[in-house]
């Protein structure tokens, strides 16, 4: 997701046009236990996981909806499509991706970025992965990075032991469903002590519409291992809705590192649902750097279960949410051994009728001494009509915790746009300039290019009069 | 150059906020590298002469003219205005968490200047004026303003002021909260960091600043006028006997003058 060389368009999300891909393979809209079935079957699926499908299928029809959140009464899962394959064969070397699907990516700056910073790089179209690539160096390391089909086909043991372990079905009625439908999704193994230097790179492009992307994407980190993953999104606007509901796994083993950047971009009709977790156990680090721009409705909650001793969570976000938007967002971490430390920063501007809510649990169950927790939420406020509301849920079971937590809402000052102003710099840069820098604590973790677009991303929210 | 003591005119200058008449006539010629100082009571209006000049927009211009080189400022946006070379050196500075002083400050300099210095030309430029005006280098990967004390705002308004070397920089209370050896620093700032021709007015209640900023002209205000002007004797009469001889001149008794 960096800076894309063609010029897509001026309207404020320049991401939104679509291609007309004739698709290999497009399920007719709706959720059956054949829909669950055929896909497994489309795959070759072992029969383990044909059964895992049908048994969370079942799960995802007695769950109700979450009603504690954002409104979700207008999707309708009957008017889904749960299964496009734009392509029938992934490519690795990127000249053999089809030529529409080549040029989408193209216009959205990809592969361009890979070849100049990325260890590796996938990109999902539609339910599943057309491409994918990993420099040499760390496949004779033994770093596994594939799409989430490709490994249950190529290391199906490894798939076998941890899909669920984090998130299993029952979590929610939408990891359910995911369960169910799952496609594509990232794959990514780190081998003891291997410190992969540069970031990897997936790419989600839901392109046709009605349609229903549900990635798996897990991580196992073994023992000492260090990676950074970015993962961007985006999808055309269409008059009708989307659903992006994807489940994330991480373990992070003793002594690990693992970063998580999310950068997703979607476009107005997008009802985006992801189910995030992960497990750090000792002296494990797990740090969740998430932005959320676009889509009618997020909620999203990037999870941490500190498992062992020293393990510790950091969880970033920053949320925008313009006119016609509901970014329900926050995160969750739960103190499972003692000396566990979490740190929440979560920051959110609120434009026009746009509506920011941040939410939040930390738990320190009891007998977990010497645990830190720290929740800063900070919410700005760019119009009389924005909105936010925060509820940040704190349960303290062990009285040796040290818990910080502050919330601030503001306006955007005339004070400081009249300050920048009086240097010089024009009104609208001004705004942006603040806007930035509210920001900042998120961005300054980005690498630079993605800094660098993120605040071309959020220059381009300001742009738009939308209404 | 059409007048030769032409950089900036102030005629019958009359400003409100909300409904309350604050600046009740201003007259002000300012000529090419000159320095002035205006001083008065609290709340008479020196600060809001100074925002009325920047161009914030709660202040009302209800008559008057105010020209700069010949143009109508008034037409203008604050950012214009300061395009335009005015500089105002707030009283009471924003802060601006996550925008660092120099990326700030370079955005300002290539905007004004209409230059596109790169990050290491423009961090040389500013080490300089940094070293000259004894501000530690750190100063400038922090956040604009924030969490800096009284004295260092003020400081880093005369490095903004020294860096974009503006026609007309207006200081407001710039001394007020520094200590002697920063009073002196940023005195000599003044003095020698901006070019020849550039002009000040300086907004002060003390005498002090003056010692090493010499004006040539000292005016006082009193309730939105400016009421008496002279040379730099008169700011040392003012330091000596206070504004009540003026006060019961031109001050709410004293409203017989038109
Ligand atoms: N936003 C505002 N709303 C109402 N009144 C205001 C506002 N700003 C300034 N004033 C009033 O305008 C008058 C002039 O204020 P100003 O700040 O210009 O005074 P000053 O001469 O700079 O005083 P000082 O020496 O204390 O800095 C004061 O009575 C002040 O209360
Ligand atoms: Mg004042």
């Amino acid at each position: 997701m960096s800076l894309p060389t063609t010029d897509i368009g001026t309207e404020e999300y320049k991401y939104g046009f679509s291609d007309d891909v004739k698709p290999e393979i497009i399920f007719d809209k709706g959720l059956s236990r054949k829909t669950v079935e055929d896909i497994s079957n489309i795959k070759s699926e072992p029969g383990w996981m044909t059964d895992l499908r049908l048994k969370a299928y079942e799960i995802f029809l007695e769950k109700p909806m979450p009603e504690w959140g954002a409104d979700l009464s207008e999707i309708d899962f009957d008017d889904i499509i749960y299964f496009v394959r734009a392509s029938d064969k992934k490519m690795t070397d990127w000249d053999d991706v089809p030529a529409e699907i080549k040029e989408t990516f193209e216009k959205l700056g990809i592969p361009e970025s890979e070849r100049k910073f990325l260890a590796g790089a996938e990109a999902q179209y539609d339910s599943e992965s057309v491409y994918g690539a990993l420099q040499g160096e760390w496949e004779k390391q033994g770093v596994i990075f594939v799409d989430t089909d490709t490994a249950l086909r190529e290391h199906e043991k490894l798939v076998k032991k941890y899909f669920g372990s984090v998130v299993p079905a029952a979590d929610n009625k939408l990891a359910a469903l995911n369960t169910a439908v799952w496609s594509g999704g990232s794959f990514l193994y780190i081998p003891k002590g291997v410190k992969v230097g540069l970031p990897l790179q997936a790419y989600f492009r839901i392109n046709t519409q009605n349609m229903g992307q549900f990635e798996r994407t897990m991580i196992i980190a073994d023992e000492g291992s260090n990676v950074q993953y970015i993962e961007g999104c985006t999808a055309p606007t269409y008059t009708t809705n989307s659903l992006h509901s994807a489940v994330v796994e991480i373990i992070c083993k003793k002594d690990s590192r693992v970063r998580y950047t999310t950068l997703q971009n979607w476009s107005g009709n997008v009802y985006n649902l992801v189910t995030k977790r992960a497990q750090a156990y000792e002296n494990a680090t797990m740090e969740w750097i998430d932005a959320n721009l676009g889509s009618k409705v997020t909620m999203k909650y990037p999870s941490v279960y500190l498992m062992e001793r020293g393990a510790k969570a950091d969880v970033i976000s920053i949320a925008f949410a313009n006119t016609g938007q509901h970014q329900d967002v926050g995160s969750k971490v739960v103190h499972l051994a003692p000396y566990t430390t979490s740190k929440i920063i979560s920051k959110s501007i609120s434009k026009g009728k746009g509506r920011s809510t941040y939410r939040g649990l930390v738990k320190i169950h009891e007998g977990m001494e010497g645990c830190k927790s720290n929740v800063n939420c900070d919410a700005l406020l760019l119009d009389e009509a924005s909105a936010t509301d925060t509820y940040p849920y704190i349960e303290i079971e062990d009285p040796t915790a040290a818990i910080e937590h502050e919330a601030t809402v503001s306006k955007l000052s005339d004070e400081q746009i009249f300050y920048l102003q009086q240097r010089g710099i024009p009104e609208d840069e001004a705004r942006n300039m603040i806007i930035n820098g509210f920001i900042e604590p998120f961005t300054k973790l980005l690498p630079l290019e993605y800094a660098v677009e993120m605040n071309r991303l959020i220059e381009l929210q300001m742009e738009g009069s939308v209404g | 150059m059409t007048e030769k003591n032409g950089l900036l005119t102030v005629e019958n200058l009359k400003v409100k906020i909300g409904d309350k008449e604050i600046l009740k006539g201003v007259d002000l010629k300012i000529g090419p590298g000159e320095v002035h100082a205006i001083m008065g009571p609290n709340g008479t209006g020196k600060s809001t002469l100074a925002y009325a000049l920047a161009g914030k927009s709660s202040y009302e211009v209800t008559s008057g003219s105010v020209t700069m080189e010949g143009e109508n400022v008034l037409e203008m946006s604050p950012d214009e205005r300061a395009r335009k070379g005015l500089f105002l050196a707030f009283q009471y500075p924003s802060e601006v968490p996550g925008v660092t002083v120099d990326n700030f400050l370079r955005v300002a300099y290539n905007t004004i200047k209409k230059e596109e210095l790169s990050i290491w030309e423009f961090r040389n430029l500013l080490k300089e004026k940094m070293e000259f005006l004894k501000i530690d280098e750190s100063f400038s990967g922090r956040y604009l303003n924030e969490g800096f004390s009284g004295g260092e705002k003020k400081r880093n308004e005369i490095l903004q002021m020294a860096v974009l070397q503006p026609k007309l920089a207006v200081l407001d209370e710039t001394d007020s909260g520094l200590d002697i050896d920063a009073l002196q620093i940023v005195a000599k700032g003044v003095n020698e960091l901006l070019p020849e021709d550039s002009s000040v007015l300086v907004i002060t209640h003390y005498q002090r600043i003056l010692r090493y900023i010499k004006p040539d002209f000292v005016h006082v205000m009193i309730e939105g006028r400016i009421v008496e002007t002279g040379g730099g004797e008169l700011a040392e009469k003012l330091e000596e006997k206070g504004y009540d001889w003026l006060k019961e001149k031109y001050g709410e008794s004293g409203k017989d003058s038109d």
